[in-house]
């Protein structure tokens, strides 16, 4: 369960020098130049940048789906037997079953009786909205509640910490107010939130902290208002007054 | 016009149940829809592991699998006939001449077909899903059944499509089966017979039969595609 049930945290997440190259040996291309950073339990977290800054890669790196070319990665607080983190794609891949069905799909994986894990989908897609829809298939959704049955599957696995990779990115206004809402409401429900985008009205609404990365490095680090007020590096004003090409 | 007496002769064996016709038929579908079982059983394990882990000869493999969906049945039907024959390594087993040969000789010709199929639309299912599916805590093993669930509509239309090509072919059946009246002959290689022998209403009665049923299976396949596709997108 989350932090609301008051037990101690696997954060803080400890990156140490974090490096990422990929392509063949003769065209290497180095995404990540040695990343060192804490993401600890509370604030969210908004990873800001241009496009091809790296954050994406940061985000998979932090969620274990890449592995680091060098440096490392490590949960520095209490572990269990849980994975402590899940993600959002900007993508969401539906599976080719109901509403329902998707949202227990990791459930399933994690060993939870079906019992338990109709009332758990139950309960989320309720929180996400989407309870009318459980019986439906997932695929016929439209992208906004494609995407918030993303949120309800990864918020089914109670996650300690909320990975997100522009999950915006493909919605209208609209679903993207609802989608922000529900990122909100894991927040306050005690989950850590990552994310990143490149749209500053959304960092705005929804960071408390902003990393600023341009260029596989991390420039800044900085409470929202702060950042936002008076960036102290060049490019993140740049990026702020819309001249660092997004 | 003798053509068009056997044509109206072929309707009538049709439409008035000629037994022996029908035992032709039963029997054909009989070894064909075995094959499918086997070479289905067989194939989509091959299918999927190719499609989900790398290691050194896969490449060769797949370009195998894809070659081999083109064999030609005479060929492997000259095989399982060294094999099955009495000085072959499976001698012993004494089927050649059976029903069990032909089933044996169509799983050999198809497994490839419904393996290169089934790795093709499960590859594509796992570019798609992979990031996903790990996420949520799929490991690559777990990912087989969800893939092969997911995949489902279009890995029957690969199940059909060996089906139709088991059903349609002759050299395999005839070189192993031997074309034996009551016991191991089948539509196609009735229909070759009988043609060379100039019972025309026979064969054509049977090809009818014959090309019905493998329109048959194509719309299936069609239809099941797209009300899948309707339904789950």
């Amino acid at each position: 369960m989350s932090a609301m049930h008051g037990h101690a945290s696997p954060l803080p997440l400890v990156l140490s020098d974090v490096w990422f190259a990929t392509g063949p040996a003769r065209a290497r291309v180095t995404i990540l130049h040695g990343i060192s950073l804490a993401l600890e339990a509370g604030p969210r977290t908004v990873i800001l940048g241009p496009n091809g800054a790296g954050k994406s890669v940061l985000l998979r790196l932090c969620h274990g789906l890449l592995r680091p070319s060098a440096g490392t990665i490590a949960w520095r607080g209490r572990r269990n037997a849980r994975r402590p983190d899940a993600m959002v794609f900007q993508r969401p891949v539906m599976l080719r079953r109901s509403v329902r069905g998707n949202v227990e799909y990791g459930l399933k994986l994690a060993g939870i009786g079906r019992a338990e894990r109709r009332r758990i989908a139950g309960e989320r897609l309720e929180a996400v909205g989407l309870a009318h829809l459980a019986g439906r298939a997932a695929r016929r959704l439209s992208g906004g509640e494609q995407q918030r049955v993303a949120l309800a599957r990864a918020w089914a696995l109670d996650p300690e910490v909320l990975f997100l990779d522009e999950p915006t990115a493909n919605l209208d206004p609209t679903a993207t107010r609802m989608v922000e809402a529900i990122v909100l409401a894991m927040h306050k429900a005690g989950t850590k939130i990552v994310m990143t985008t490149h749209d500053l009205g959304q960092a705005h609404r929804l960071a408390d902290e902003i990393l600023f990365m341009h260029r596989g490095r991390i420039v800044e680090r900085a409470p929202a208002a702060e950042f936002f007020a008076a960036p102290k590096s060049p490019e993140a004003a740049a990026f702020i007054r819309g001249e660092l090409p997004v | 016009m003798p053509e068009r007496d056997a044509l109206s002769t072929a309707v009538a064996l049709i439409a008035g149940a000629d037994p022996a016709l029908w035992s032709i038929v039963g029997l054909s579908l009989a070894v064909s829809l075995s094959a499918v079982v086997f070479a289905s059983l067989i194939g989509l394990p091959i299918g999927a592991a190719l499609a989900l882990f790398r290691f050194p000869g896969r490449g060769a493999l797949v370009t195998l699998f894809n070659g081999m969906m083109g064999l030609p049945p005479v060929v492997v039907g000259l095989v399982v006939y060294l094999l099955l024959s009495r000085a072959g390594p499976l001698g012993d087993l004494g089927i050649l001449f059976t029903p069990g040969a032909m089933v044996i000789a169509q799983t050999l010709l198809i497994f490839p077909i419904i393996a290169a199929l089934a790795r093709q639309t499960i590859e594509d299912a796992w570019h798609e899903y992979e990031e996903q599916i790990r996420s949520l805590g799929a490991t690559p093993r777990r990912s087989i059944p969800t893939l092969l669930w997911d995949t489902r509509f279009s890995l029957a239309t690969a199940v059909l499509a060996g089906l139709g090509r088991a059903s349609a072919e002759v050299g395999a059946v005839m070189i192993v089966g031997g074309n034996i009246e009551g016991l191991t002959r089948v539509m196609t290689t009735s229909i070759a017979l009988e043609t060379s022998k100039g019972d025309l209403p026979l064969a054509l009665g049977l090809g009818i039969v014959l090309i019905a049923l493998i329109v048959l299976i194509n719309a299936l396949a069609h239809a099941m595609k797209a009300v899948a596709q309707a339904r789950y997108g």
